[in-house]
């Protein structure tokens, strides 16, 4: 039921919007998120997008994460 | 094409790098529980649990709606399906979950209507259709699942479908971990907090319950790097003595949570007690219709009460779900209880724990 994976809205029609994850395309509610965009990721449960990726955030989350191993990988070779 | 947001988050040399640091910090034995059943799922597909050090076991938890959802509820759900003029729409998972005496998909072969629906918004259409039926949605899931109920119940007012009705039997997750903590046999040293249900409740939501029960707390998403983040951040806390909340998956998770889905969600339920397999009553962990939105209360409308079933005899799914048995632990697992002759809802579900141990655990 729940769908890991983001989905890209690829198409808006008032409430409804149609999203596609891997080539395979499904119709949900935008009911639920804030201005909704063609072309934005969403996370989709039960026929709903419940949340719009936060496309700043995951490249920050992955580079601090990169950052922070990448460090203590410089450390281990240090010791 | 790749996509975007997973592929990133999958990526082989950043998870060798979490696991190796996870392996340096690790040196307590400790026991972590992973809270929602995607999160289980996701953990065995990659193959999670073989990788991490001995001194760390992962248990699955509470957070497979379909199992934890009460055998009584389940018979309830199927005496329903057997009153005349009534549709039943429903998830699959809950089809083939065993009652006391039959499943949903038993009665449906014997004639019943019950409609595997994607959303609840189908269900509308069903009922839109057939004016001269009953159509009752089975509404069971936690808070991702339940503000799309609600969606779905506004619509019905708002279009004045009078034969649409819906089983409220959503359960929410904070109050369950504290259920679980209170529980003498369960062992806890950290809960991986489950992705989407934070996704709408915000980080926000889990203060109180930290503050009131301080335990390591980590939110965490789905794929491998949000795991091995996840149990990595969980590790430093125990291993520094921290018992916080922290939030892995902040692409998803604000501290607020989604208010637009919160709002239709408390619009439509209050809390209210609901039963759970394997843990028993838990005040306030239940969703029931608000006052305003009663007339679309099936219990109401069919007057359904529950009634107290026993679990299968020698399913150990309630001891599974909070952690205390694993699936190799019950004499019938893979023997008469299989993935096509399940004897509880944990072999059913596809985030169910022993049909992800049948699928993936080998050994
Ligand atoms: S293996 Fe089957 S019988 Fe045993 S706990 Fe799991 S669902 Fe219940």
């Amino acid at each position: 039921m729940c769908l890991a994976i983001p989905s890209k809205i690829i198409s808006i029609v008032g409430d409804m919007g149609t999203v596609d994850v891997d080539g395979i395309k499904r119709d949900v509610s935008l009911l639920m998120i804030e201005d909704p965009q063609l072309g934005d990721y969403v996370i989709v449960h039960a026929g709903f997008a419940i949340h719009k990726i936060d496309e700043i955030t995951a490249k920050e989350t992955l580079q601090l994460l990169k950052e922070a191993l990448a460090f203590v990988e410089k450390d281990d070779i240090s010791n | 094409m790749p996509i975007k947001y997973a592929e990133e988050y999958r990526d082989k040399k950043l998870s060798k790098s979490l696991i190796q640091e996870i392996q340096k910090n690790s040196r307590k034995p400790v026991r972590l529980m992973e809270v929602c059943g995607t999160h289980t799922v996701s953990i065995f597909k990659h193959g999670i649990r073989s990788i991490l050090p001995n001194t760390i076991s992962l248990l699955s938890g509470p957070g497979c709606p379909v199992c934890v959802t009460a055998q009584g509820e389940i018979d309830a759900f199927i005496e329903l399906s057997r009153k005349k003029g009534v549709i039943i729409t429903t998830f699959g998972d809950l089809m083939r979950v065993p009652g006391s005496n039959s499943s949903l998909q038993k009665e449906r072969a014997k004639g019943q209507d019950i409609r595997m629906v994607y959303s609840a918004f189908d269900a509308l259409e069903i009922a839109k259709i057939n004016p001269d039926k009953e159509v009752v949605f089975l509404g069971v899931g936690f808070e991702t699942t339940a503000p799309t109920i609600a969606a779905s119940v506004l619509s019905a007012q708002a279009m004045n479908l009078t034969n649409f009705s819906v089983i409220s039997a959503h359960k929410q997750v904070v109050p369950a971990l504290t259920a679980l903590l209170q529980t003498k046999e369960v062992n806890i040293n950290g809960f991986l907090l489950p992705g989407h249900v934070s996704v709408i409740i915000g980080a926000g939501a889990y203060r109180g319950f930290v503050k009131n029960y301080p335990i390591p707390c980590v939110i965490a998403g789905f794929e491998p790097v949000d795991i091995l983040t996840g149990i990595h951040m969980l590790v430093k806390q125990i291993e520094t003595g921290k018992k916080d909340l922290e939030n892995a998956y902040p692409r998803a998770v604000t501290e607020e949570g989604n208010v637009k889905a919160q709002t239709l969600l408390n619009t439509v339920f209050q809390t209210g007690i609901a039963t759970w397999r394997g843990i028993g009553l838990i005040p306030d962990s239940g969703l029931i219709f608000q006052k305003a939105y009663e007339n679309f209360d099936a219990t109401r409308r069919f007057q359904i009460s529950y009634q107290q079933a026993p679990e299968p005899k020698g399913c150990a799914c309630g001891e599974v779900l909070i952690g205390v048995k694993t699936p190799l632990d019950c004499a019938l697992y893979k023997k008469t209880c299989t993935p096509i002759h399940p004897v509880g809802p944990c072999m059913v579900s596809s985030e169910g724990i022993c049909a992800a141990y049948d699928k993936y655990h080998t050994g």
